[in-house]
C-alpha cells in the first residue's frame, strides 16, 4: 500500500463549525491521500455533510486549519474549491436537466472560440471524457432524457473535467439499483488508480466494505476515529457510529412472531389483477390483519409502484380491489384513506413532510382532512393526540409547534408515522420508512411497525435493505421487472433465496 | 414540476437514445411559427395589399420597440424571473430623452444616458432580487412604480422632441425597393442578433440557461449565480430603456403615459414564442415571432375595419391560452 | 425588543403609523371624524372607505397566493363586474328599482365567479401555472368588459346601487362595512376551521398534501373562485362609487396594489403560511399612502413613487438578509430555543434544499 506513505492531499486539522448555539463540528480532523477511496461515516447529524461543506468553503469553520497540497486554503465556495481539484457530487444531481450532457459536462471548462463557446470542441471534449468513463451517449441529448443513474454518472463525469485531485461523493448510491452502484465502483475504482482521492459517503455498510481503503467515522460533530477499513469489523464500526450499546438494535431482530392466521380469514384487503401500464404488471395480492408483509426487489422493479395503486396514489388501469370482502376502486389517496389505507411515500421530502408547517399541523393533517375544513378537530383532542405520538415515538424535539424543517430525517419520519397513525389506519403502507435516518431510529420504526402488528394492524413494508424486510416480515412479495414475481413465507426465507428470485431465478 | 420525474420512470444503464426526430425543445417555436404563417396565408388570401413588402416593413417598423422588450424579457424569464418593469422603464427613458433634448443636450449625451437609466434599474432590480432575494414579481412590480413616477416626476405633460440630429437619426431609412428599414428596426434586429449570440455562444448565456433549469444546481456547478441572474435584470432594463428610445423617435415626444402595460404585450409574446415562465427553455428568435404575431393580430383587425379594437385583447388572449395548453400538453407528455 | 423586531406585522404597522403621523404633521385636523347628518365624516373614515375594493381583492389574492398562486386577472374581473352590472342597469326600464338593482348585483356576481372558476380550472384541474393561467384574463378581460359596454363608458343614475358605493350605514361607509365584513367573516372562517392550515399545506407541498387525503385541487379551484368573486364585489364598489363603468380603467393595477398589499403583510409569494391581519395592514398601507400624497400636495401623478419606496423598504426590511443582520445586532444569550440538538440536523441534513 504505497499510498499509505504519499504525503495527504487534503488535511483538515482541528475543525470547528458553529451555528449558535449550536457546535455542529468540534475540532474534527481529515486527511485525505492521493489514490484512496476514504469512506467518511457517521449517523445523520454526526457532521458529515458539515464537514464536506466546510471543506468545499458552503461554510466557513470557526476554527481549525485546511491543507490543501500542504498549502492552507479557505474556500469561497464550490467554484473556487473546484478550481483547487476539489470536486463534490451530491447524492441529488445537482445538474441541469435542460442543457445538453456535453454542457453539463464542460460548463466552466468549456473551450472557447473568439470569446464565445466552441460546440464543436464542447461535444468532442465531452464524449471523451464519458468514454473514459465506460458511458455510452450522446454529448448532444439533453440530460433530462437520461435515467437518473446515468445523470449520476454524468455529474461524476463533470467532476473529472480539469485537474480534479480530490472527488467527494455525498450518497451517490441512494437511488441506484445493484447494477449502476457497481459500475459506479469500477468508476471509482479506476478514478482511484488514476490517483484521485475520493471521499465517499454512504449510509450502506456493504459498499462501504466493498470499496473503501480507509475510513473516519464522525459522531455527534466530533471525531470517532480514523482506521484502515479492512482492519475493522462491521460490529465494531456500528459501535463507533453509534456510540452506544446495540441493545435497540437487537430488540428489533426478535421482531417476527409468527402467530397463525386463522382458516378462512377474509383478506382486508385483497386485489386481483391490479395493474398499470408502464408502471405494474397486474398482480394480485391478499392482506391480512395483524401481518407483515414484506417488499423485495430493486430500485425500479415496481415495488413503489405496487404500493402506489394499492393506496390509490396512483389509479390503477385493470384489476379489481376488495376491502374487507367489499369491491372498491381505489381512485385516490383520500378514497384509500376511507378505506383506512394509510401511505408513507418513499419521497419524504417531495411527498411526506411539510416542512413550512408545525409538528403539531403535521401529525394531524392526514386526519383532519379527511374529516374536511368544516369540521376542525377540538384544539384539546389535538393537543392530546399530539402529545401522545410525541411521547410514544419519542420525536425530538419534544415540542409540537417546531417546524419540521428543524427536525432532523428521523425525527421528520416519526413525525409521518404519527401523521398516519392518528388515522388509526387498518392497512399502514410504508415505502422505505427507513431511508437515509440513522440506526437508532431505524431500530426504533422497525420495532414499531413489529408493534403495529402485534396490535391488528396490517402492514405493507417496503425496504431496499433486503435484511430489514426478511427481519421485520411474515409474508415477502418479491418484484422483479415491474412484475410480481414470487410471494414467500417470510419465516423460512433465507436471503440468499430472495437474492435469488431477485435477481431472477439465479442468472446472476 | 419536472424534477420529481426521474422517480418513477425506468432506469437503463447507458440511456435509450431518443430518436432524434424534432428535439421537443423546438415544438413551440414551430408552432408559433405555424401560427404566424397561417395569419400571413389567411390575411393575405382575405384582403388585398395585405402580403405586400409595405405592411410586412411595417409590421417590424411598428413593433421594432416591442422586439427589443421581449429579447430582454427572454433573457429574465429564461433565468426563472419575470421583469413587470419594462413598460414603465421604455416610458422614463422616452421622457429623459425628451427633457434632455429639451434642455439643449445632445443626443450622443442624451442617448447614452436613456438607455443607462435603464441598465441602472435593471441592476437595482437584479440587486433586490439576488441580495436581497426579494421575488422578482415584487421587485420588478416596485420598479414599475418606482419609474413611472419618476416620470410624472421629471414630466408631467407630453414633451415634444425638436432637436434636428435626433430627428434625422429617426428618419434615418434604407429602401430596398418596397422594403424599407428604419433606424429603429436596424437597431432592434442588432439587438436581436447579439441576444441570439449571447445565449448561445457564451458562458453567461448557458448560465442563464442552466438558472432557469435550476438555481441550485447551477450553483453547484460553480456557475456564476449571482451575476448571471442579475445581469440577466440588467440586459432587460437595458433593453428597456433602448426601446424607449426608439418609441421616442417613432413618435417624436416623450410621455410619463406610454407604455402603461406593455410589459404584458412583452410577456404574451415571450410565452407565445414558446419560452416557458417557469425558465429555463424558450429561444429569444421565438420571442421575435411571438411579437411579429401580436403585430399582425393588429394589422388583421385594422385590415378587418368593422371589428372593435377590443378584440385585438380578446384575441391575444385567447392565442396566449391556446399556446399555453399546447405547452402543458408538451410538458404533460414528457413527465 | 427582538422578538417585536422580528414580528411579520412589525414594518407594515410602523410604515403605517409613519404615515399617520407624517398626515398629522402636515394637517394637524387630519385624524379628527366630525358627524355630519349623523354620518361619520373625516379622513380616517375617507380612507376606510377607499381602502374597501383593495381589501376585498386582496383577501381574494393572499389566499390564492397561500396556494402557491397568483391572480393577475383581478383588475380586469373588477371592470368586467362593472360592467355588467351598470349595463343591466342601463338597459332596464326602472333603473331605480331594487329588484333591478338585485338583478343587476346577482348578474354581476355570478359571472366574476364563472370567471373565478375558469381560473380555478386551468390551474387546478389542467394544472398550468397560475401566472400565467390568470394572465390570460388578465390580458382578454378588459376586451370581454369593453365587449359588454359596446366600448362606451356607461353611466347611469340609480339610487338603491349608489349607496354600495358611496352610502352610510350605521354613520359609517357602506362599502367599508361591507369589505371589512366580508373580511372579517372569512378571516373567522379560515382560522376557525382547518381551511387554513389545509390551504397552507397545499401551497407548501401540494404532493404531501394530496397524499395525506387533502382536497388540494378542490380547495385551489375554490380559492380562485373565491377570488373572482370578490373581485367582482369590488368592482361593484368601485362602479357604484362612481356610478361609471369604465372597461379601460377600473380596477387598473388593483391587482398589483393587492398584491403589494399582500406582500407588505408578510406573506411570501411563495405560498404555504399566509397572514390575513397583515394583509389588512397592507392595504390600509396603500390606501393611506395615497391619501398622505394628496394631504402633503404632491401630484397624485407621482404616488406610485411613493408606492414603491415603501414596497422597497419593506420588502428589503423583510428579507432574509436583513433580518439577519437586525437580529444579529440586537441578539442576545436568550435561550428560546429549545436545548435539544435539533439545530445542527439542519446545517447536516444530507438533502440540499432544491427550492
Amino acid at each position: 500500500m504505497t499510498q499509505q506513505t504519499a504525503p495527504p492531499v487534503v488535511e483538515m486539522t482541528g475543525i470547528s463549525v458553529e451555528f449558535p448555539p449550536v457546535k455542529a463540528l468540534d475540532g474534527v480532523d481529515l486527511h485525505l491521500r492521493p489514490g484512496e477511496i476514504h469512506a467518511l461515516m457517521g449517523e445523520n447529524g454526526a457532521g458529515k455533510s458539515t464537514l464536506i461543506k466546510a471543506l468545499t468553503g458552503i461554510y466557513s469553520p470557526t476554527a481549525g486549519t485546511i491543507l490543501v497540497d500542504g498549502v492552507e486554503r479557505r474556500f469561497t465556495g464550490p467554484a473556487d474549491a473546484r478550481a483547487h481539484g476539489i470536486s463534490t457530487v451530491y447524492q441529488e444531481v445537482n445538474l441541469c436537466e435542460n442543457l445538453t450532457v456535453a454542457e453539463n459536462i464542460m460548463l466552466g471548462a468549456e473551450p472557447r472560440l473568439l470569446g464565445g463557446l466552441n460546440w464543436r470542441a464542447m461535444r468532442r471534449q465531452a464524449a471523451v471524457h464519458l468514454e473514459h468513463m465506460g458511458l455510452d451517449i450522446d454529448p448532444a441529448s439533453s440530460l433530462g432524457s437520461h435515467s437518473l443513474a446515468v445523470q449520476q454518472l454524468v455529474a461524476i463525469c463533470r467532476a473529472t473535467v480539469g485537474d480534479c485531485k480530490v472527488l467527494i461523493l455525498d450518497e451517490p448510491t441512494s437511488s441506484l439499483d445493484t447494477d449502476e452502484v457497481e459500475h459506479l465502483f469500477t468508476v471509482m475504482r479506476a478514478l482511484r488508480d488514476d490517483g484521485v482521492a475520493i471521499l465517499f459517503v454512504s449510509h450502506f455498510l456493504d459498499q462501504i466494505y466493498e470499496v473503501s481503503d480507509r475510513m473516519t467515522v464522525l459522531r455527534n460533530g466530533g471525531l470517532v476515529g480514523e482506521f484502515v477499513t479492512a482492519d475493522l469489523p462491521a460490529a465494531e464500526l456500528v459501535q463507533h457510529m453509534i456510540g452506544r450499546s446495540m441493545e435497540v438494535l437487537e430488540a428489533a431482530e426478535e421482531v417476527v412472531e409468527h402467530a397463525e392466521r386463522p382458516a378462512g380469514a377474509t383478506p382486508l384487503l385483497q386485489v386481483v389483477g391490479l395493474g398499470r401500464k408502464g408502471s405494474v404488471q397486474p398482480f394480485d395480492l391478499d392482506l391480512y390483519e395483524g401481518e407483515v408483509v414484506g417488499l423485495a426487489g430493486l430500485l425500479g422493479s415496481g415495488r413503489t409502484e405496487l404500493a402506489r395503486l394499492l393506496t390509490g396514489a396512483d389509479r390503477a388501469d385493470v384489476g379489481q380491489a376488495r376491502v374487507a370482502g367489499k369491491p372498491t376502486r381505489l381512485r385516490t389517496p383520500r378514497v384509500a384513506m376511507g378505506h383506512g389505507i394509510a401511505y408513507t411515500s418513499e419521497d419524504r421530502k417531495g411527498e411526506g413532510v411539510v416542512d413550512g408547517l408545525t409538528v403539531r399541523e403535521n401529525i394531524v393533517l392526514a386526519l383532519q382532512a379527511e374529516r374536511g375544513w368544516m369540521r376542525p378537530l377540538p384544539r384539546k383532542q389535538v393537543d392530546e393526540l399530539v402529545a401522545k405520538y410525541i411521547q410514544q415515538l419519542g420525536i425530538r424535539p419534544a415540542n409540537p409547534e417546531a417546524l419540521l424543517r428543524n427536525l432532523s430525517g428521523g425525527n421528520q419520519q416519526k413525525v409521518l408515522l404519527a401523521r398516519w397513525l392518528a388515522t388509526a389506519p387498518r392497512l399502514l403502507v410504508l415505502d422505505e420508512p427507513t431511508r437515509g435516518i440513522d440506526v437508532g431510529a431505524k431500530a426504533e420504526i422497525q420495532k414499531l411497525v413489529a408493534d403495529l402488528a402485534a396490535d391488528g394492524m396490517s402492514v405493507v413494508f417496503i425496504s431496499a435493505e433486503l435484511e430489514e424486510v426478511l427481519r421485520i416480515s411474515h409474508r415477502i412479495t418479491v418484484m422483479r421487472d415491474r412484475r410480481k414475481v414470487a410471494e414467500i413465507d417470510g419465516g423460512g426465507a433465507t436471503m440468499d433465496q430472495v437474492v435469488d428470485l431477485i435477481a431472477g431465478g439465479g442468472t446472476k | 414540476m419536472t424534477t420529481s420525474a426521474p422517480a418513477r420512470t425506468p432506469r437503463k444503464l447507458g440511456g435509450v437514445k431518443i430518436p432524434t426526430r424534432l428535439d421537443r425543445r423546438y415544438l413551440p417555436v414551430v408552432g408559433t411559427f405555424v401560427v404566424l404563417a397561417l395569419m400571413l396565408i389567411v390575411g393575405g388570401s382575405r384582403y388585398e395589399n395585405f402580403l405586400t413588402p409595405a405592411v410586412v416593413s411595417n409590421l417590424f417598423i411598428n413593433n421594432a420597440h416591442l422586439i427589443v422588450l421581449a429579447v430582454g424579457m427572454t433573457f429574465v424569464i429564461l433565468t426563472g424571473g419575470i421583469d413587470l418593469s419594462v413598460g414603465s422603464v421604455l416610458a422614463l427613458s422616452t421622457v429623459i430623452t425628451a427633457a434632455l433634448l429639451q434642455a439643449g443636450w445632445p443626443p450622443a449625451v442624451v442617448i447614452p444616458v436613456a438607455v443607462a437609466a435603464g441598465t441602472v434599474i435593471g441592476l437595482a432590480h437584479g440587486v433586490m432580487i439576488h441580495y436581497f432575494q426579494v421575488q422578482p414579481f415584487v421587485a420588478t412590480l416596485a420598479g414599475m412604480f418606482f419609474a413611472r413616477g419618476l416620470c410624472f416626476l421629471i414630466a408631467p405633460e407630453s414633451i415634444a422632441i425638436d432637436n434636428a440630429s435626433f430627428a434625422e437619426l429617426a428618419t434615418w431609412v434604407q429602401i430596398f425597393g418596397e422594403w424599407r428599414m428604419t433606424s429603429s428596426v436596424l437597431i432592434a434586429l442588432i439587438v436581436l442578433g447579439l441576444g441570439f449570440v449571447v445565449l448561445h455562444l457564451t458562458r453567461f448565456g448557458r448560465t442563464v440557461y442552466a438558472i432557469g433549469g435550476g438555481e441550485q444546481s447551477a450553483l453547484l456547478m460553480g456557475l456564476p449565480v449571482a451575476r448571471t441572474k442579475v445581469l440577466a435584470y440588467v440586459v432587460s432594463g437595458t433593453c428597456a430603456g433602448l426601446g424607449g428610445l426608439l418609441f421616442a423617435m417613432a413618435q417624436r415626444s416623450g410621455y410619463s403615459l406610454t407604455g402603461v402595460g406593455m410589459e404584458l404585450d412583452a410577456i404574451a409574446a415571450v410565452v407565445i414564442g414558446g419560452t416557458l415562465l417557469t425558465g429555463g427553455t424558450g429561444f429569444v428568435l421565438g420571442s421575435v415571432l411571438g411579437v411579429l404575431v401580436l403585430g399582425l393580430i393588429q394589422t388583421i383587425i385594422t385590415f378587418e375595419g368593422t371589428l372593435s379594437s377590443w378584440w385585438t385583447r380578446i384575441v391575444i388572449g385567447v392565442l396566449l391560452l391556446i399556446f399555453v395548453l399546447l405547452q402543458r400538453a408538451l410538458t404533460l407528455r414528457r413527465t | 425588543m427582538t422578538n417585536l423586531l422580528r414580528h411579520y406585522l412589525f414594518w407594515p404597522v410602523a410604515a403605517l403609523v409613519a404615515l399617520l403621523v407624517a398626515n398629522t404633521v402636515a394637517r394637524p385636523s387630519f385624524l379628527a371624524i366630525t358627524i355630519r347628518d349623523g354620518h361619520l365624516f373625516g379622513a380616517p373614515i375617507d380612507i376606510l372607505r377607499t381602502t374597501a375594493p383593495l381589501l376585498l381583492v386582496a383577501l381574494g389574492m393572499t389566499l390564492v397566493i397561500a396556494t402557491r398562486g397568483i391572480d393577475l386577472s383581478v383588475g380586469a374581473v373588477v371592470a368586467v363586474s362593472g360592467a355588467v352590472a351598470l349595463s343591466h342597469l342601463a338597459s332596464s326600464p326602472n333603473p331605480e328599482s331594487p329588484v333591478t338593482v338585485l338583478t343587476a348585483v346577482g348578474l354581476a356576481l355570478a359571472l366574476c365567479l364563472v370567471l373565478g372558476v375558469w381560473n380555478g380550472f386551468l390551474v387546478s384541474a389542467l394544472g398550468i401555472q397560475p401566472i400565467i393561467a390568470t394572465l390570460i384574463l388578465m390580458t382578454a378581460g378588459r376586451g370581454v368588459a369593453m365587449l359588454i359596454t359596446g366600448g362606451m363608458i356607461t353611466t347611469v343614475n340609480s339610487a338603491p346601487f349608489k349607496v354600495l358605493g358611496s352610502g352610510f350605514w350605521l354613520g359609517l361607509p357602506v362599502a367599508a362595512v361591507l369589505a371589512f365584513g366580508v373580511f372579517a367573516v372569512v378571516a373567522f372562517v379560515v382560522r376557525r376551521t382547518a381551511l387554513g392550515m389545509l390551504l397552507e399545506a397545499t401551497g407548501i407541498n401540494p404532493a404531501a398534501s394530496r397524499l395525506s387525503g387533502v382536497r388540494s385541487k378542490t380547495l385551489t379551484w375554490t380559492v380562485y373562485a373565491a377570488s373572482g368573486l370578490f373581485a367582482g364585489l369590488a368592482g361593484l364598489l368601485i362602479s357604484a362609487d362612481t356610478m361609471a363603468a369604465d372597461a379601460n380603467n377600473a380596477g387598473l393595477f388593483i391587482e398589483l396594489d393587492a398584491i403589494l398589499a399582500v406582500v407588505i403583510g408578510g406573506t411570501a409569494l411563495s405560498g404555504g403560511k399566509f397572514n390575513l391581519s397583515g394583509t389588512l395592514v397592507g392595504a390600509l398601507v396603500i390606501a393611506t399612502l395615497e391619501r398622505t400624497v394628496t394631504v402633503l400636495g404632491i401630484s397624485p401623478l407621482v404616488t406610485p413613487l411613493f408606492m414603491a419606496l415603501v414596497v422597497i423598504a419593506v420588502t428589503l426590511l423583510q428579507s432574509p438578509r436583513m433580518r439577519e443582520r437586525l437580529t444579529a445586532a440586537t441578539r442576545r444569550p436568550v435561550a428560546t430555543t429549545p436545548p435539544e440538538p435539533q439545530p445542527a440536523a439542519r446545517p447536516d441534513s444530507t438533502e440540499v434544499k432544491t427550492r
